[in-house]
């Protein structure tokens, strides 16, 4: 059957809509929980009051935002099946089982253990507590590393083959799935980036009460904390980045290219393009201002081995549309006779193509009748859109280095004990809040829109995952959500708000409750 | 190892085991949800009410989005072809999920009667939403949903959302609404303040009565008003898994598998023996009547899931696309992976869960909440 493009349109915006918004809520649960498993550390070892009014306090903002990213978290499992039930059938079989594990072995512990959080503290012992909040944030960790997997198995599809009895894909190796070198790389990176986000937070609201001459030391030690987790995530976000660059140069070269911007094959060593302006139509990059030897380095980690330009990778899908035109006959062959020794042999070489014969079933419902322009207009369908891609990541990576150099700042003033002491750097604390938000959807934007026209890179392109639905009913759910989260959006924003500007003395929490303010300074002195 | 027959019946289970879970587990919450105002007049009282549910819920809501992935893992096309089929009541029940955590979370964030009114229909209305609805998709697997595969095995729908509301779907609706009112009365009772424990008494009497008329009903209705779905010739259980190998006819009955195997009539006589059991018991507010209530649901959806084996979702449209434990489930090594990590986990998340309980037990009572502050 002929697959509806406006259903493909319409489904891929919900996702893009539910997915970036539920990514506003995942990196900073994932960051502030480790902040407060920090501080509740100190709070147990040194039994200072101040460092449980910080976790409580904290853990207010922590709650709303948590609450959100749950909410938002059902929609994603939701959707793969309501949306892209082909995707489901196709894919479930490997796809799947790191989200059911992600379940058992992660979120059931994560979302057991929140209540306690905010309800056990009179209830258990300081360390049993300290330890509730230690296995939530792994928890939130390890749910990030399962949700990776599966992401990771998207980009870069291995242990894993075509049946075609099923017709669907299915697990080779379990082992490779888990170890799959991208997952790896994604799950250190966007760990990383959630611990900026969260550090970020706490400390552009901390800046935001010290400028405010308020609760100066309970925000002073909140950003001492913020500084230091955030340099080392700060560091780790841009170099395992890199890590992550180069895994995708390894299995995604057309990503990397229209990160690159980079439409003819350059020699080794190729250069890195700081700034240009893409121009898709006549495939060129006008004033490019480019850093030799650079991305060659990032890319390949050598100086001989080239990094493929656009032309050239539209070249080579060319010759595996054919392959997998071969497949796919190979195929419809065996649903015919399930013992044709020939077409078996057919398919075992080139099974690994098939995804790409599927790429013609945008224009056409049997891949087999392609003529030569057929072919290449579906090869000059994977051609992902190259100016965004191109400043997506630019403005993510130059965020990277903005944070390290903020973070670093900070840390230093936080070791001489001038945090308090340049209003400057405060306001500048505050107002680059939103900037981790953006470096996070960013990163999104350049793996998940980067990753198109594929849904499964070279195994199954997106459009073939959509449900049998009809626009009416897409219409409907993507006109909900529209709704709902733009009033929980606003609902959202308008409690983190109210919560932050209460602050700690709002909530009973500092200093009326905590009467020992001489300790706390001498503590303060004392470098606590 | 297992073979693949074996496999596919032990995933089965677990999937039975999941939906269990989900309605034992988070059932009461939705019942308690749906009578935050039949149950508590005043604000004090709603607080009482929502801090016997507020530390757990969200743990036993994971039991079902546990279920969907294992769905999603174990028995793909169920999972595709129920969510993308029954679109538009999927996500209603979507809508009711994401108004949840949000719902009780920022309930207590404003101190205003009006917000809080707001989000006590909220979360009472999600409550209504997912016990009617689910009970309504699952009556509607005994009539059959209206899908077919091609040869790619991409699958179509034909209907609409209304289609989905034929009669004894909407018993069924009632079978479930019922019961998890019940449920979640029962644990009121055994948790809540006295004041509202009572009137959770009076509640339960009167939803286990209604229980047992439209679970009876249900069953009388499916033995002579619905006919059943069967596997012509012998099945072949450990085949590939494509729907399309098989033939399927529309006109047996549902109870065969009651005749083929009668131990399988426990499930329901525990689904009415833990109603009955709910009558004598609730008055006490004591743990029995939750008890007496979890095996009512048990029972309730083991009997279902009992009279559909093999088939988890019948097709009205084309008989031979429908899904059954033979034909619908992963690769062997999916289904041997999943569960050797199954076996590992769900022990583990069985032990933190009762320990959280324990941390949590005894009655929560009016003066508790009105020393407490409630800052969650």
């Amino acid at each position: 059957m002929i697959i509806d493009p406006e259903v493909v349109t319409l489904s891929r915006m919900q996702f893009a809509l539910t997915a970036l918004y539920h990514f506003l809520f995942v990196p900073l649960t994932l960051g502030l929980v480790w902040i407060l498993a920090i501080m509740e550390s100190v709070y147990v070892m040194t039994g200072r009051e101040v460092w449980k009014r910080m976790v409580q306090f904290w853990g207010v903002l922590f709650g709303i935002n948590f609450a959100m990213g749950v909410a938002t978290g059902v929609t994603m499992e939701f959707q793969f099946g309501m949306n892209w039930a082909y995707y489901a059938h196709y894919v479930g079989d490997v796809f799947g089982t790191p989200l059911a594990i992600e379940g058992l072995m992660a979120f059931f512990l994560e979302a057991t253990l929140v209540g306690l959080f905010f309800m056990g503290w009179d209830r258990v012992s300081r360390v049993a507590h300290l330890l509730v909040t230690w296995f939530l944030a792994l928890a939130t960790s390890l749910s990030a590393l399962w949700i990776l997997i599966a992401n990771g198995w998207m980009q870069n599809p291995v242990g894993s083959a075509f049946n075609a009895d099923t017709m669907r894909m299915e697990v080779t190796s379990f082992a490779e799935v888990m170890f799959n070198p991208v997952a790896q790389a994604k799950f250190v990176h966007t760990v990383s980036a959630g611990y900026v986000l969260g550090s970020m937070f706490v400390l552009s609201i901390s800046a935001w009460y010290l400028l405010h001459n308020r609760n100066v030391d309970f925000a002073k030690r909140s950003m001492t904390v913020a500084a230091s987790f955030g340099l080392a995530a700060a560091l780790s976000v841009v170099v395992l980045g890199d890590e992550s660059g180069y895994a995708v140069s390894e299995n995604q070269k057309m990503k990397m290219a229209a990160i690159e911007a980079m439409w003819e094959t350059e020699p080794a060593p190729a250069s890195f393009t700081l700034f240009g302006i893409p121009d898709v139509e006549n495939r060129t990059t006008h004033y490019a201002l480019r850093i030799p030897w650079v991305m060659g380095l990032i890319g390949t980690r050598s100086i001989d081995k080239p990094i493929p330009g656009i032309a050239n990778l539209v070249e080579d899908t060319k010759g595996r549309i054919h392959n997998g035109i071969l497949a796919y006959d190979a195929m419809l062959v065996l649903r015919e006779d399930r013992n044709n020794a020939q077409a078996k042999a057919i398919l075992a070489a080139h099974d690994r193509d098939m995804g790409y014969a599927l790429l013609l079933k945008r224009f056409m419902d049997d891949p087999r009748h392609a003529t030569p322009a057929d072919i290449q207009k579906a090869a000059d369908s994977t051609i992902p859109n190259v100016p965004v891609l191109f400043w997506s990541f630019r403005i993510m990576v130059a965020c990277g280095f903005y944070f390290i150099a903020l973070f670093a700042v900070m840390f230093w003033q936080a070791s001489k004990r001038q945090l308090d002491k340049r209003r400057w750097l405060l306001k500048l604390a505050f107002w680059s809040l939103p900037l981790p938000w953006l470096a996070a959807e960013l990163g999104w934007i350049v793996a998940e829109y980067g990753r198109q026209p594929w849904a499964i890179e070279g195994v199954l392109p997106t459009a073939l995952g959509v449900s049998s639905v009809t626009t009416g009913q897409v219409w409907t759910s993507l006109g909900g959500f529209v709704l709902f989260y733009s009033a929980l959006a606003i609902v959202d924003a308008a409690l983190m708000l109210k919560y932050a500007r209460k602050g700690p003395e709002g909530l009973g929490l500092w200093p009326a409750a905590a009467p020992e303010p001489p300790v706390a300074t001498v503590a303060a002195h004392a470098g606590v | 190892m297992f073979d693949y027959e074996t496999l596919r019946v032990i995933w089965w289970a677990l999937l039975g085991t999941l939906l269990i879970g989900f309605a034992v587990m988070d059932g009461f919450d939705f019942g308690i949800a749906a009578l935050l105002r039949v149950l508590a007049r005043t604000d004090d009282e709603r607080l009482v009410l929502l801090e016997t549910i507020e530390p757990t819920w969200e743990g036993n809501q994971v039991w079902f989005v546990l279920g969907g992935g294992a769905a999603f893992a174990a028995w793909p096309q169920l999972y595709a072809v129920s969510f993308s089929g029954m679109y538009l009541a999927i996500f209603v029940v979507l809508l009711a999920f994401i108004m949840r955590p949000v719902g009780f979370n920022f309930r207590g964030k404003v101190h205003d009667a009006r917000w809080r009114n707001l989000w006590d229909w909220v979360l009472a209305a999600s409550g209504v939403v997912v016990m009617l609805v689910s009970g309504v998709a699952f009556g509607n697997l005994f009539l059959g949903v209206p899908f077919q595969f091609d040869d790619n095995l991409r699958m179509t729908w034909q209907g609409g959302f209304f289609d989905l509301l034929h009669p004894f779907a909407l018993v069924a609706g009632l079978v479930s609404l019922t019961m998890l009112l019940t449920h979640g009365a029962c644990w009121a009772a055994y948790k809540a303040d006295h004041v509202v424990a009572d009137r959770a008494v009076r509640i339960a009497r009167w939803t286990t009565l209604a229980y047992v008329v439209f679970y009876v009903l249900a069953g009388i209705w499916l033995a002579y008003g619905v006919a059943g779905y069967a596997i012509v010739g012998p099945a072949v259980t450990d085949g590939v898994s494509n729907p399309l190998h098989k033939e399927v006819v529309h006109g047996s009955s549902w109870f065969a598998s009651y005749m083929r195997y009668p131990w399988f009539w426990v499930a329901p006589v525990l689904g009415v023996a833990g109603a009955l059991g709910v009558q004598v018991s609730v008055g006490k507010k004591q743990l029995g009547c939750f008890i007496a209530s979890t095996v009512m649901v048990a029972g309730t959806i083991l009997s279902a899931g009992f009279a559909l084996f093999p088939f988890l979702l019948p097709s009205s449209l084309d008989p031979r696309s429908s899904l059954t434990v033979w034909d619908a489930s992963s690769s062997k090594g999916t289904l041997g992976l999943m569960l050797a990590m199954t076996l590992i986990f769900l022990p583990l998340v069985i032990i933190y869960t009762s320990w959280v309980y324990r941390v949590l037990r005894g009655r929560v009572t009016l003066e508790h909440v009105r020393q407490s502050g409630h800052t969650y």
